[in-house]
């Protein structure tokens, strides 16, 4: 077997970026979303570190509107690992009273998210951090560095990255800077899916297909996860069985209709799928240069 | 809930079995926009499907938007996005792209064709299996098409695939594509590419991309695609001598010490003897261990964890290799280096090098010559600009496994950092060691500094001036000499005035030269001390990155800085020798404050303000501080 399989080199890749991090950087953490990409990134951690435990926490930025069956999964992954799990809610925005349905998804994700993930960052004074973001997720993402270097005003200056060559990472900074890590920036979509099949990868509930209270707004799905959700005259909850392609506030989040009850469904279904992945999300439809945008903020 | 139950899905698993053998191939496109390389990926991506709805929609609309095609698909606004990048100032990029057909998965490094060509180039390259030269068959073999190939043969691509393009233009003519494959293969034997595949293709019009199309009857070979799909992804550097460059220690627990990293060359299974390098500990090898049970054998390409038998001293940037075949250890090399920082590369100045896991300090000795990448030809240099390209003589101050780049890029290429900002500033890959660093090797002798300085009741130390030019340095440094020769010290003051008068006389005021300049006297001052002195420097020394050499070549604590701070225009009214004068009225050139810049110290172990202290309060500061450094006593012992 002297030929890798692409997994296995994407694998080997991943797990050389993780270890390089942990050599080369002071305090580093894992940004974990629950998602099926935290999934996977934190699955290649316990592989890099075997039989050391990895030797980071986990972080979660939460809106306190992420879906109630993503929390429950966050808290039963992080017990059964035995890993450490910072959980940082944004309290201004709490005392803001931020909220999806009345400030919008660009508001709501800028206090929530975006300053949220600031303030945790520099309160623990972590000098990396790792993400799950994928450069085939989006035409911007397509030139992100693995290692990208942030101000200490976690500001990502394009004139700054650095050229990376052959698997030689430059994780030194100055003072107060810091840098984000993509350790599956070479991964596609059907790669994680793949892998998360073929190491029986634990993921949230909601990615499989199930009977689900929701209305449809926009054109998008949205699920009723809990009384927050406000109804307007006339919308009536169906039930209705659908999916999650992606997970994040559930407000902003759009189901698909979908029979996928297993992992070989929702790969068929993807198979065929017409939309790409991030269509789901109603953050990126806000402005064209949307994600550039929130880059440059700070955002992952 | 778990993973992985099928419920009735046999073809989607027997598709995902199917998937996980399949192997990736990396390969990087060259051209520029003219040559349709956009194109040519957007047609890669559409054709193999790995487009949405969503996304063709906005093709579409695109298109009819601002596309050149009248209307019809514009494939290259898939994958442009240049303007918009341009409107950023986003100057330097590398973008990646994916898909998959039946046999492979791919990822595409897509170099936009700008300025900062060269930079990203060898960037896209550096982890390419293959490239794919794009050639406007219109315009044949150009300059661009010979830098191309140049940079490709430069980064140890074997295989080249030369797409000849826009055949639809040239009325898919035969003997247009003929000839420009002659061409094209005489000026690639020069540069040693062997593995060479010429296709005619119109990535506009889809002929020979996929499928062959109707217009070339004549073409018999393979389709840009199907040559894809079968060209060997190197599965040889599984055979070469085993490398493990260590990136990191696994140490759980007193029972369990494993060395992690990614097998960078060859086969490892337990038992094989090895030996770390540069130490030359050896060992044997206990398990290779992974989350999922000990493996038999680890291959190149693999992440793994290995335990050896014996508790030999092994860290980070270490290199185990297999004992019967060691990788070479050297300090000194002949390098081909790509520059790639606005600011230019200065001979002497010390730069972190990054090569495998291991970083030590570095700078060049000589640039051989530098290349013309347009025209190959080799032009002297005496220092490097953004995207130049050289030959060059480096040195190291400590020593590195390695293997010449040509034999593996993991152990033979390595990055340069500048040591202020941070900064990747350089790519370089290893030729071959300088016979020198094996034969000339720091004698050890039996009488030391430390038994020389003791034999004169002192400690040996550096005190280093730093200040703009009438600043007062050499005024200060002449009154603490005075002041330690008075104690009964044994000193020396080496003055930047007087030393130019001799063993700088060949250097000028250049930036190359200055670093030069600092180099020898940090040297010099180095030898003073080992001799057992307490040295005085008194130098303008301009440059943060030397002086901090300077203070790299002491042991902690024999380094003292001492920033004599004047204002500028404090400075300029003093002018004891009137230079300022001259350099005001253009006689003089790259005078420090004036033409040339005065980096300050960021961490003087003093500060002399002259704003506010005179000179003779100013040496008595100087001397505070040795004291309080244990360099002279706190007692004044020789008090008459």
């Amino acid at each position: 077997m002297s030929r890798l399989s692409h997994l296995e080199r994407l694998e080997a890749e991943s797990i050389h970026i993780m270890r390089e991090v942990v050599a080369e950087c002071e305090h580093p953490v894992m940004l974990y979303s629950i998602g099926k990409d935290s999934s996977v990134m934190l699955h290649l951690a316990l592989k890099a570190f075997h039989p050391a435990r990895p030797p980071f926490p986990l972080l979660h930025i939460d809106t306190t509107w992420k879906f109630r069956e993503m929390i429950a999964f966050r808290d039963e992954t992080a017990r059964r690992l035995g890993m450490d799990l910072i959980v940082h809610v944004n309290p201004d925005g709490v005392a803001m009273g931020i909220n999806p349905f009345v400030h919008g998804s660009a508001v709501h994700t800028d206090v929530m998210k975006t300053q949220g993930l600031k303030q945790a960052l520099d309160r623990y004074n972590f000098d990396a951090a790792f993400g799950g973001a994928r450069r085939d997720e989006e035409k911007s993402r397509a030139k992100e560095r693995v290692f990208s270097i942030r101000s200490a005003q976690h500001r990502w200056d394009p004139k700054r990255q650095r050229p990376e060559l052959w698997q030689l990472y430059n994780a030194r900074k100055n003072k107060g800077e810091s840098i984000r890590v993509f350790p599956l920036s070479n991964w596609t979509e059907l790669d994680i899916w793949q892998y998360i099949y073929q190491e029986k990868i634990p993921i949230v509930p909601l990615y499989f297909a199930r009977p689900r209270p929701v209305v449809e707004r926009d054109g998008a799905l949205i699920m009723v996860d809990d009384e927050r959700m406000p109804l307007e005259p006339g919308e009536k909850p169906q039930l209705r069985k659908v999916r999650f392609r992606t997970l994040g506030c559930y407000p902003l989040t759009g189901a698909i209709d979908s029979d996928a009850e297993t992992l070989p469904g929702i790969i068929e279904e993807m198979l065929v799928a017409t939309t790409s992945e991030r269509q789901g999300r109603v953050i990126d439809r806000d402005s064209g240069a949307s994600m550039e945008k929130k880059k440059q903020e700070g955002y992952f | 809930m778990r993973a992985g139950q099928s419920g009735g899905h046999g073809d989607v698993i027997a598709y995902l079995e199917a998937q996980g053998r399949k192997d990736l191939l990396r390969f990087i496109t060259c051209g520029s926009v003219d040559d349709g390389k956009s194109t040519l990926i957007g047609r890669l991506l559409y054709e193999s499907r790995m487009l949405f709805e969503d996304q063709l929609a906005a093709l579409e609309s695109d298109s009819k938007k601002v596309g050149t095609q009248g209307g019809e698909l514009d494939f290259a606004l898939l994958v442009d996005g240049l303007a918009a990048e341009r409107e950023q100032g986003i100057t330097i990029d590398v973008a990646y792209r994916f898909f998959a057909t039946e046999k492979r998965k791919y990822i595409v490094a897509d170099t936009p064709g700008h300025e900062q060509y060269t930079r990203n180039m060898v960037t896209g390259a550096s982890t390419a299996d293959l490239a794919v030269i794009l050639i406007d068959a219109r315009k044949g073999v150009l300059t661009q098409t010979r830098r191309h190939s140049y940079l490709v043969s430069l980064l140890g691509i074997r295989r080249a695939v030369v797409a000849i393009n826009k055949m639809d233009l040239v009325g898919y003519s035969e003997q247009v594509f003929r000839d420009i494959e002659a061409a094209y293969r005489v000026f690639a034997a020069q540069l040693g590419l062997q593995d060479i595949v010429c296709i005619p293709v119109s990535a506009l019009r889809g002929d020979n991309i996929v499928e062959a199309g109707s217009g070339m009857p004549w073409y018999r070979g393979p389709t840009l695609m199907q040559h894809l799909e079968i060209v060997p992804v190197d599965a040889t550097l599984a055979d070469q001598p085993f490398r493990l460059p260590v990136q990191w220690v696994n140490r759980p627990n007193q029972e369990f010490r494993g060395f992690a990293g990614r097998v960078a060359a060859g086969t490892l299974r337990p038992g094989d003897a090895v030996v770390a390098l540069p130490s030359g500990n050896s060992s044997r090898v206990a398990r290779i261990v992974t989350a999922g049970g000990d493996l038999p054998a680890a291959v190149a390409g693999q992440s793994v964890t290995v335990t050896l038998e014996d508790e030999i001293d092994i860290s980070r940037g270490d290199l185990i290799a297999r004992a019967e075949t060691p990788a070479g250890v050297a300090d000194q090399f002949e390098s081909t280096i790509v520059w790639m920082a606005e600011e230019p590369m200065l001979q002497g100045r010390p730069y972190l090098l990054k090569c495998g896991t291991r970083t030590v300090t570095a700078s060049v000795t000589s640039i051989s010559h530098k290349v013309d990448v347009n025209t190959l030809q080799q032009l002297p240099a005496k220092q490097l600009e953004l995207n130049e390209i050289a030959l060059c003589q480096i040195s190291l101050d400590q020593p590195l496994a390695f293997d010449p780049y040509s034999d593996n890029r993991d152990t033979g290429g390595y990055i340069l950092i500048d040591r202020i900002n941070n900064n990747t500033v350089a790519a370089g890959l290893l030729q071959r060691p300088l016979r020198r660093s094996s034969n000339v090797q720091w004698q050890s002798l039996d009488i030391n500094k430390e038994s020389r300085a003791t034999q004169k009741g002192q400690k040996a130390c550096v005190v280093w001036f730093t200040g703009l030019s009438g600043a007062g340095k050499s005024t200060i440094a002449n009154l603490v000499e005075r002041k330690l020769f008075g104690m009964g010290r044994h000193t020396y003051l080496l003055d930047g005035d007087n030393v130019r008068h001799g063993l700088n006389r060949d250097l000028d005021f250049s930036d190359a030269d200055r670093v030069e300049n600092i180099r020898r006297v940090a040297e010099v001052a180095k030898l003073m001390a080992d001799a057992g002195l307490i040295v005085l420097v008194s130098f303008i020394s301009p440059f943060r990155n030397e002086r901090r050499m300077a203070r790299g070549l002491l042991p902690d604590g024999e380094f003292i800085e001492i920033h004599v701070d004047a204002p500028l225009a404090l400075a300029e009214q003093r002018d004891p020798k009137g230079l300022y004068r001259k350099a005001r009225a253009g006689e003089i050139r790259n005078f420090t404050g004036i033409d040339s810049p005065y980096e300050p110290p960021e961490k003087p172990e003093l500060r002399v303000d002259t704003t506010a202290v005179n000179a003779e309060a100013a040496a008595e500061l100087v001397i505070a501080q040795l004291r309080n450094q244990g360099i002279i006593d706190r007692e004044w012992v020789f008090l008459p």
